[in-house]
């Protein structure tokens, strides 16, 4: 109990400092702590996550800093993603994905610090 | 327009990573928000978490029948990150810009060498496992 706490902890943190989910604090520290095996940790964490954003998306909407229209630019398109990913999901090379992924992150940092 | 297109495209792949990774999508959106449609790092974050609630319940009903969802251990989790999230979204809403902007780009970077060590990791077969040890 007091386990899910701390990852909820560590993921509200990540989650509002970055506008990201916190999964990829959350999913680790769910296996080591919690006994839980990667599949069950990233689709509880997945979950999560679902009510870890609304806590930062209320928070910075009271801030005044939530574009509404510009969420659903990105946010609609990104349900068909999510439709596409399931599906596909047993019959890609993760190991392929993730490598491409891990190069268009380095590109995407190295663009946001150079190019502000 | 184009940057919408270009923007929309990267709701798509943000859409596609969080299936396939169980996260958010957020390391995507905050680059298609701030980059590309041109917002101020924090309101880039700020509707990142917004596009984020949806993708993540969608994606979580699309595994409600695998078992790997422990819907109660995530409403405790869920719970457990009020006060942190609430103070992370005060701390960067008072950071300046260009600060915020640095900390996200090494974190992106982090987050690309943890994704590029655990594919080798993930292509190992865990389903032998049960889903929760307890």
């Amino acid at each position: 109990m007091w386990r899910l706490v701390a990852v909820g902890a560590a993921g509200g943190a990540l989650s509002a400092l970055f506008g990201v989910g916190g999964g990829v604090v959350m999913v680790p520290l769910m296996i080591m702590l919690c006994g839980y095996n990667s599949r069950a940790a990233t689709a509880t964490s997945l979950a999560a996550i679902a009510i870890i954003a609304l806590w930062g998306t209320v928070t910075y909407g009271l801030l005044g800093n939530v574009n509404w229209g510009l969420a659903a630019v990105v946010g609609i398109p990104a349900l068909l993603g999510v439709v596409i990913g399931v599906r596909v999901r047993a019959r890609i090379s993760a190991v392929l994905i993730s490598r491409v992924f891990a190069v268009l992150l380095v590109v995407s940092a190295v663009l946001l610090v150079v190019n502000p | 327009m184009t940057a919408y297109v270009i923007a929309a495209a990267m709701g798509v792949v943000g859409g596609f990573i969080a299936a396939l990774a169980g996260v958010g999508g957020g390391i995507v959106f905050v680059p298609a928000l701030a980059l590309v449609l041109g917002l101020t790092q924090v309101v880039a974050e700020a509707t990142s978490l917004l596009a984020i609630v949806p993708v993540a319940i969608l994606g979580t009903w699309q595994q409600r029948r695998t078992g790997d969802v422990h819907l109660r251990d995530a409403v405790i989790i869920g719970l457990g990150s009020i006060a942190t999230a609430v103070l992370a979204a005060f701390v960067a809403d008072q950071l300046p810009q260009e600060v915020l902007r640095i900390l996200f780009a090494v974190f992106m970077v982090l987050i690309a060498v943890r994704i590029w060590r655990g594919a080798e990791r993930d292509a190992g077969d865990d389903r032998r496992q049960p889903s929760r040890i307890t």
